[in-house]
């Protein structure tokens, strides 16, 4: 665990205990607060209800997996004009389509919300409610658009870049002491070294530096942009964790040794168990990196949901009296989102230096096999 | 079918039950090993999430698996 999150755990006993109290007396608080408001908001929302008919029903489902799944444009909030209807506000992403041979790049506001269809020579686009592209004349679509995901994406980049190359530099400038940045990246970095590469990996850890720092901060700063409010869920989306468990399958498989192999193919057991023990092994090499994936995935997703959920829960009840009680748990699930983001982070770049610690396996010196 | 999603739901917190049994005893077992050998806190850590993330993955797949189910 990161030295900052070690420290948390052994909190002095007065703080502890004030943290506490203040904890329980927010708590007994929002639920005074919840039932004393109950009977009055329900009588509220029957009122309305009876004004007001046809309102349309909030989908809590739907809205949940709106906010997790990847999207054509950057969705912010919606807007109610006079009528009550709402519009979406958002910042359009670009798209680019290839059909037919042709490229066409234009932005996803042309698309009005999927209202628009959007012409281009022979070709018209139109997009479903899901975000799929299709093509009316029934030619087939490729579809390379910078979508929400993509757009997080860059931004984390850009971000690393900048948070790397400035640190980098000032070891130039001090001559080999942290400055600025660097001396925030430093122990992170020396702790993907200590505790996670030489533990596991052994003398041979330079090579795989590169990888297991590269999986680890570009993890964690997407973990982390993801729980900012309208943030894309970008390692939420198996696509993302699956590309980031193949980089491991075949790190994994390429310096396999020949013991790593041997385990494999000749295992050391009776000849007759072979049919049974060659294809179990060879599950087990994709199995690995098929865990990370779903673990990163469903963590990352589990997480959105929760908070969505619980924010949810105040349209669902239709009360003003559920806010105190919703937001905070959110906040409470919030901090616990933010450790389970380095901590992800810290498992996938662990367990992929425990995986390739494995393959470069050498041979045992001892006679007994 | 319409009790298809209670079904998914009941699994995904049977999932739950279990990876909470098993984190709970790698957890429990981790304190004592670590009150009886404080100077080996942090080697003992590292195995002990090793091992949770590896029960959590397994109860992970339980419940993705009733996620596809019940949508």
């Amino acid at each position: 665990m990161p030295a900052a999150l070690k420290t948390n755990a052994f909190l002095p006993v007065s703080q502890l205990s004030a943290s506490r109290f203040a904890f329980i007396f927010t708590f007994v608080f929002c639920t005074l607060l919840f039932f004393s408001g109950k009977s009055w908001a329900s009588d509220q929302s029957n009122a309305e209800d009876s004004s007001k008919t046809g309102a349309e029903e909030f989908d809590a489902i739907s809205t949940i997996l709106h906010h997790v799944l990847d999207n054509h444009d950057w969705h912010l909030f919606d807007s109610k004009d006079q009528d009550g209807t709402l519009h979406p506000v958002s910042i359009p992403l670009p798209i680019i389509l290839l059909s037919e041979g042709q490229l066409d790049v234009f932005m996803s506001s042309a698309f009005e919300h999927g209202h628009a269809t959007v012409q281009r020579g022979s070709r018209a686009y139109e997009i479903d409610n899901h975000g799929h592209i299709t093509e009316s004349n029934g030619h087939s679509v490729l579809d390379f658009s910078i979508t929400k995901n993509v757009a997080s994406m860059l931004i984390a980049v850009l971000l690393l870049l900048i948070i790397f190359t400035r640190g980098a530099k000032s070891y130039d400038a001090s001559s080999g002491r942290p400055q600025g940045i660097a001396k925030v990246v430093e122990p992170l970095v020396l702790f993907v070294r200590d505790d996670i590469a030489i533990p596991n990996i052994g003398d041979q850890y330079k090579k795989y530096m590169p990888y297991l720092l590269t999986a680890f901060f570009f993890i964690w700063i997407n973990n982390l942009l993801g729980l900012i409010p309208t943030g894309a869920n970008f390692t939420g989306n198996i696509s993302v964790t699956a590309t980031l468990a193949f980089f491991t399958l075949l790190i994994t498989n390429f310096s396999g040794t020949k013991t790593y192999w041997g385990h494999v193919f000749t295992p050391h057991v009776p000849l007759w168990l072979y049919p049974i023990m060659i294809p179990v092994e060879m599950v087990g090499v994709v199995a690995k990196p098929i865990a990370l994936m779903i673990r990163l995935f469903a963590n990352i997703t589990a997480g959105h949901i929760i908070i969505l959920s619980l924010i949810s829960l105040i349209f669902v009840f239709k009360s003003l009296a559920m806010a105190p009680v919703a937001l905070g748990f959110v906040l409470f699930i919030s901090c616990i989102e933010l450790l389970v983001a380095a901590l992800q982070a810290y498992v996938f770049t662990l367990l992929s230096a425990l995986f390739i610690g494995l393959a470069l396996e050498q041979p045992a010196t001892d006679a007994h096999h | 079918m319409t009790t298809l999603p209670g079904i998914a739901a009941i699994g995904a917190g049977l999932a739950v039950l279990g990876a909470g049994i098993g984190i709970g005893r790698i957890g429990a077992s981790a304190l004592e090993a670590i009150a009886r050998q404080p100077e080996a806190a942090g080697k003992i850590q590292t195995v002990m999430i090793i091992a949770a993330a590896l029960v959590e993955g397994a109860a992970l797949f339980a419940v993705v698996v009733s996620l596809l189910v019940a949508g």
